[in-house]
């Protein structure tokens, strides 16, 4: 038996997998995704809500976003397909001196990167999103280049298009050894079959920590769950995703914004996190993100929930993304933990990660290189998760 | 229009209200839905699509869809679930509804829990029989159902039930079962019973989230759940198939029977299960004309004493044919048929095409039973019972209910004894499919009373032994399901003429041939469930035999409503001897009536509709899945199929079903994750608020319960 030989082999077609293999593919290499699950994005990558921004507080993500939002954005045009892009950027809210400040604070990093945020008081934050409660507001920020999309849609756009540029995929398929030689990759073995690759990148989301076992590393990527839900269609009334980074008993964040089909969708972060690959629906989360959120917005009060899911957050120990190349063995490339926005890095990131395969990384690539370091002391924790 | 008289029902109406559609002033009563209001005054199309701008009206007339959705005193409601209110300005949705604005956040309280022996989802009769075996043993135990009434579907058949008259009430009508079975439930204290509300998850830390009274998000802990919240009607792809009256029989019968509205002119009915064929015969209790029915198999899959029932009052039956087609201009105003081969594709040629203003779709039930699986998935003990377990007549479901609170009460530790050997042997033969027929030589005696027993299949059936004073009914007691034998004849006794056989068989299948008087033209009794008023003396109508050939015309010589009886009415018709062993029964409908169009008519739109929420067609689907696509859940997240109001009830069969047609073996296809909510409820109801219906201050809130 012959084995089929492939430039990259990513495993998982997921929220990172599936926009890598585009960016791969559409740059000549010869690309194989396996995933154990019968399609495209049934991991976490159908569980976000589908929010990008650019807006974040450390350079490597800002810049892989900014690049996700100029291909999100301008997808339509580019591909065809409509992925629900919606640029209604993002609000982020505060009702507490405490969230201002912190806000404030961290708009002067965002400002010195060139992020589109401002901070506007309540009377102008009610003018961009009439809707809040007018009751408490200080005011937020908000940055209007921000937006979201249809990670269904989006997901499955990535893929059409990366088989159009020559990608392979294979579901229902499970890696079950990755071929090592002279501490080289050499290849991928599955409870199917095998494939010869130079490169295999682990993209498996919430599951790297098992994959990375087949070739003896540790990677310190554990899930945790949050739970989300969505509404019934209505005209459409909001064009701001709203976050909320007040702590409440039993939860961090919560954010909302709707789609551009008139749903609303919205998500909330447990705190104390809730640790595992447990994605079964609970009691709690109704209940909890719905208190909030008809206080912050009480127009959300007569709005129907259609439907609530459990997704996973692939956590890193610092909040932020690991990528880079293992040391040993050679030609084996991580692009995990990244912590719930595979989905918003997905894009900019498979550009990188083509651009490290082909060693075209610029100046710029190696300083977000540098910051999402596998091997990085993982002290600081991120201001804004 | 409404019902002014029921031949079953009692038609009592409170206090009229007047509201506006579309700005015409529109009259109500209280405790009707908005659907019936408007079903009522003649309004079939409710607003339009927001994607292809298809007209949208009622469908499932049970809170599952939002098909019916209109726009109520400024308010997106669900016109099936909301009642109509004094002043009330209903518009239809047309697009995207807009939601209404709100400055400050409702009045929120603490949420309530609730910790229960045992829960119990749906009031119907498997629920209810389990309440009793539960109730009579003392455990706490909560019954939730979704209606106002309890029930189930009971409370919307009219006729009198099959079964054992021992085990589970056979010969009395649904609607009185199901009187007694609330009653008897409402007298058990250790019993709680909820009425208007609905389950909505069955969560993975063994809590159950239910919307109470329709109006209060509550919390409950059970130590067992008990699953009896019946089936839900399968639908069909077909070009036309979501135009307003395309809908299934549950929708009808909750139209006709508990709103009392005659919801169709002219009504054609596909599939010939029970459930199609019940949905005929209260069509025409109702006045309403049945231009015919059909079928893809070649017999009637129901009982055979219902299909006799509908062919007997003249309407005809299309064994082996299919729907083409529903046409019309924004509604349903024409279906078009065709005969099928033997691998059921229809047969050029063989087109007709009717009038008709609605058509039924009942082609067969699934199990609701998405809680049982999550509560088994879940590790919180959990049971089935009636439909929700295994699809069957309610006369299985009020005996597997039986069964099932016996095996709760067993593992709470509160009953000691087994389930009775008996008891499952009863469980099984009540669910069993009719069996063989057959045919009973003709009586050779023409003299006395000679009872005629229209009675040829095998089904679980046994109220014709009970009621003879004689004891010369027989039907073996250790299998009920064999027909029914007359032992006068062996035995050398005579009939009396009691007519008790007549007035309880459930199929009026019994007559009685009295050639007392005059030997060659007796007389043939049969029970009549239609208004007394309808049918005079003297009167001459078409007598048909079993099967629904025309015998000829017979003269009425009686009309005897029965005192005490449960509204039948006896006739009593003068006959041929030579046909008077034959006669089963007198046309209702006449023949005119299910004439075909003198030529076949086309759709105007090529267009079949999977999932009705999302406007997903058949060919959509079929593409993907020609491309290879295998994961219902990745048809989903391309084509939204499934995502829509009712949560992929509808389609999630109807594309299993295309998936078969395509060659595709059932393991490789992925079946939708089911999640929750089993149904939409506002997001401030979670919070600890109300539902904007039960909101005093609400233009759309509850005018009073419907009764």
């Amino acid at each position: 038996m012959t084995t089929q030989h492939y430039d990259v082999v990513i495993i998982g077609a997921g929220s990172v997998g599936a926009p890598t293999a585009l960016a791969m593919a559409r740059d000549g290499l010869k690309v194989l995704v396996l995933d154990s699950l019968p399609s495209q994005g049934q991991g976490s990558n159908k569980t976000a809500i589908g929010g990008v921004r650019a807006t974040h507080s450390d350079v490597a993500k800002i810049r892989l976003c900014l690049r996700s939002l100029e291909i999100m954005s301008g997808w339509r045009e580019t591909y065809g397909h409509d992925i629900e892009w919606l640029g209604g950027g993002y609000v982020f809210v505060a009702y507490r001196e405490i969230e201002e400040q912190k806000l404030k604070q961290l708009l002067k990093r965002q400002h010195s990167y060139g992020l589109d945020i401002d901070w506007y008081d309540a009377t102008d934050l009610l003018k961009i999103v009439p809707d809040l409660n007018p009751d408490g507001l200080l005011g937020g920020t908000y940055s209007p280049g921000d937006g979201h999309c249809s990670p269904l849609l989006a997901g499955h756009a990535y893929c059409d298009q990366a088989k159009r540029y020559g990608a392979e995929f294979r579901f229902r398929e499970r890696v079950t050894g990755i071929v090592v030689q002279g501490g080289r990759v050499r290849g991928v073995e599955t409870d199917r079959g095998r494939y010869g690759a130079d490169v295999v990148v682990n993209a498996a989301g919430a599951w790297a920590r098992e994959l990375g076992q087949l070739v003896g590393l540790d990677h310190p990527v554990e899930p945790d769950s949050h739970e989300a839900g969505i509404t019934e269609q209505v005209a459409h009334f909001l064009d701001p995703m709203i976050v909320d980074i007040r702590p409440a008993p039993g939860s961090a964040n919560y954010y909302f914004h709707q789609l551009a089909t008139g749903q609303v969708t919205f998500c909330i972060t447990p705190e104390p996190p809730i640790v595992g690959f447990d994605c079964r629906e609970t009691s709690v989360f109704l209940p909890q993100v719905s208190r909030r959120m008809v206080d912050v917005m009480p127009r959300l009060a007569r709005l129907r929930v259609r439907r609530t899911w459990r997704g996973l957050y692939p956590m890193s120990p610092d909040g932020s993304p690991l990528v880079g190349w293992a040391g040993e063995p050679e030609g084996y490339l991580m692009a995990i933990g990244m912590c719930g926005q595979g989905f918003m890095l997905g894009p900019g990131l498979g550009e990188f990660l083509s651009r490290m395969v082909l060693q075209r990384l610029t100046e710029e690539d190696r300083e977000v290189l540098t910051e999402l370091s596998p091997d990085r002391e993982f002290a600081g924790v991120e201001v804004l998760k | 229009m409404r019902l002014s008289e029921h031949p079953i029902l009692a038609v009592e109406r409170k206090g009229s209200i007047r509201f506006t559609f579309r700005g015409q002033e529109l009259t109500g009563y209280e405790g009707e839905t908005i659907s019936a209001a408007l079903y009522a005054a003649g309004v079939r199309v409710f607003g339009h699509h927001p994607k292809d701008g298809s007209p949208q009206g009622l469908f499932c007339a049970n809170g599952q869809c939002a098909q019916c959705m209109v726009i109520a005193d400024g308010e997106p409601v669900k016109s099936c679930m909301a009642l109509v209110k004094e002043g009330m300005v209903v518009e239809p949705v047309e697009g995207l509804p807009e939601l209404p604005s709100a400055t400050s956040p409702p009045p929120l309280q603490e949420m309530e829990e609730v910790v229960v022996e045992v829960l119990i989802i749906g009031g119907g009769p498997a629920g209810l029989s389990a309440a009793l075996e539960l109730g009579r043993r003392g455990v706490r135990t909560l019954l939730v159902d979704d209606k106002h009434r309890l029930g189930g579907k009971l409370v919307l058949q009219t006729h009198r039930f099959f079964g054992s008259i021992d085990a589970v009430y056979a010969g009395t009508r649904g609607t009185d079962i199901a009187t007694r079975l609330e009653r008897s439930v409402a007298e058990l204290e250790a019993v709680e019973v909820w009425p208007n509300s609905t389950v909505l998850g069955v969560y993975s830390d063994e809590v159950v989230g239910v919307l109470k009274g329709d109006s209060r998000y509550v919390q409950v802990r059970p130590k067992v759940l008990l699953v009896a919240c019946g089936a839900r009607e399968r639908s069909l792809t077909f070009v036309g198939n979501t135009l307003p009256g395309v809908y299934g029989a549950g929708a009808f019968q909750t139209l006709v029977n508990r709103d009392l509205v005659k919801a169709a002119d002219r009504l054609f009915i596909v599939g010939g299960g029970n459930v199609g064929l019940i949905a005929g015969y209260h069509a025409l209790q109702a006045g309403i004309e049945v231009v015919g029915l059909c079928e893809a198999m070649a017999e009637c899959t129901g009982y055979k004493v219902h299909r006799d029932k509908l062919a007997r009052f003249g309407v005809p039956i299309y064994t082996s044919h299919t729907v083409l087609s529903a046409q019309g201009d924004g509604r349903v105003e024409s279906v078009t048929i065709a005969a099928v081969d033997d691998r059921f594709q229809p047969v050029p040629g063989t087109e007709r095409s009717f009038a008709c203003d609605t058509l039924l779709i009942a082609v067969g039930l699934d199990p609701v039973d998405e809680f049982y699986h999550a509560a088994k998935r879940y590790g919180l003990p959990a049971y089935s019972a009636g439909d929700a377990q295994e699809i069957a007549e309610a006369s299985a479901a009020i005996f597997s209910g039986k069964v099932a609170g016996l095996e709760i009460a067993r593992e709470l530790g509160v009953e000691e004894e087994d389930v009775p050997a008996e008891w499952v042997r009863m469980a099984e033969v009540l669910k069993s499919k009719p069996g063989a027929r057959i045919a009973p030589p003709p009586p050779s005696d023409r003299w006395g009373v000679v009872p005629i027993f229209h009675c040829s299949e095998e089904i679980p059936c046994n109220p014709c032994t009970s009621v003879c004073p004689q004891e010369l009914i027989h039907i073996d007691p250790a299998d009920i399901r064999k027909v029914p034998e007359y032992l006068g004849g062996l035995l050398g006794e005579e009939c009396l003429g009691c007519e008790q056989c007549v007035v309880v068989c459930p199929g009026l299948a019994i007559t009685l041939v009295d050639y007392r008087q005059e030997p060659v033209q007796p007389t043939v009794t049969l029970a009549h469930e239609f208004s007394a008023g309808s049918v005079s003396v003297g009167q001459e109508m078409m007598a048909l035999d079993e099967e629904g050939a025309l015998l000829g015309p017979v003269e009425v010589v009686e009309v005897n409503p029965i005192p005490r009886g449960d509204r039948t009415v006896l006739l009593k018709l003068r006959a041929p001897a030579e046909v008077a062993t034959r006669l089963a029964g007198v046309q209702v409908q006449d023949a005119w009536t299910s004439e075909p169009l003198p030529e076949v008519l086309e759709p105007l739109v090529d267009e079949q509709v999977v999932c009705r929420c999302e406007r997903v067609t058949a060919g959509e689907v079929r593409d993907l899945i020609r491309r290879g696509y295998r994961d219902m859940n990745e048809i989903k997240a391309v084509t939204r199929a499934g995502m829509g109001a009712c949560g992929g009830k509808t389609c999630g069969t109807l594309i299993a079903r295309l998936f078969r047609e395509e060659g595709v073996t059932e393991e490789d296809v992925v079946r939708f994750i089911p999640r929750p909510l089993f149904v939409e409820v506002p997001l401030g109801v979670f919070a600890g608020g109300t539902t904007p219906s039960d909101d005093p201050s609400s233009p759309s809130g509850k005018g009073g319960s419907p009764s």
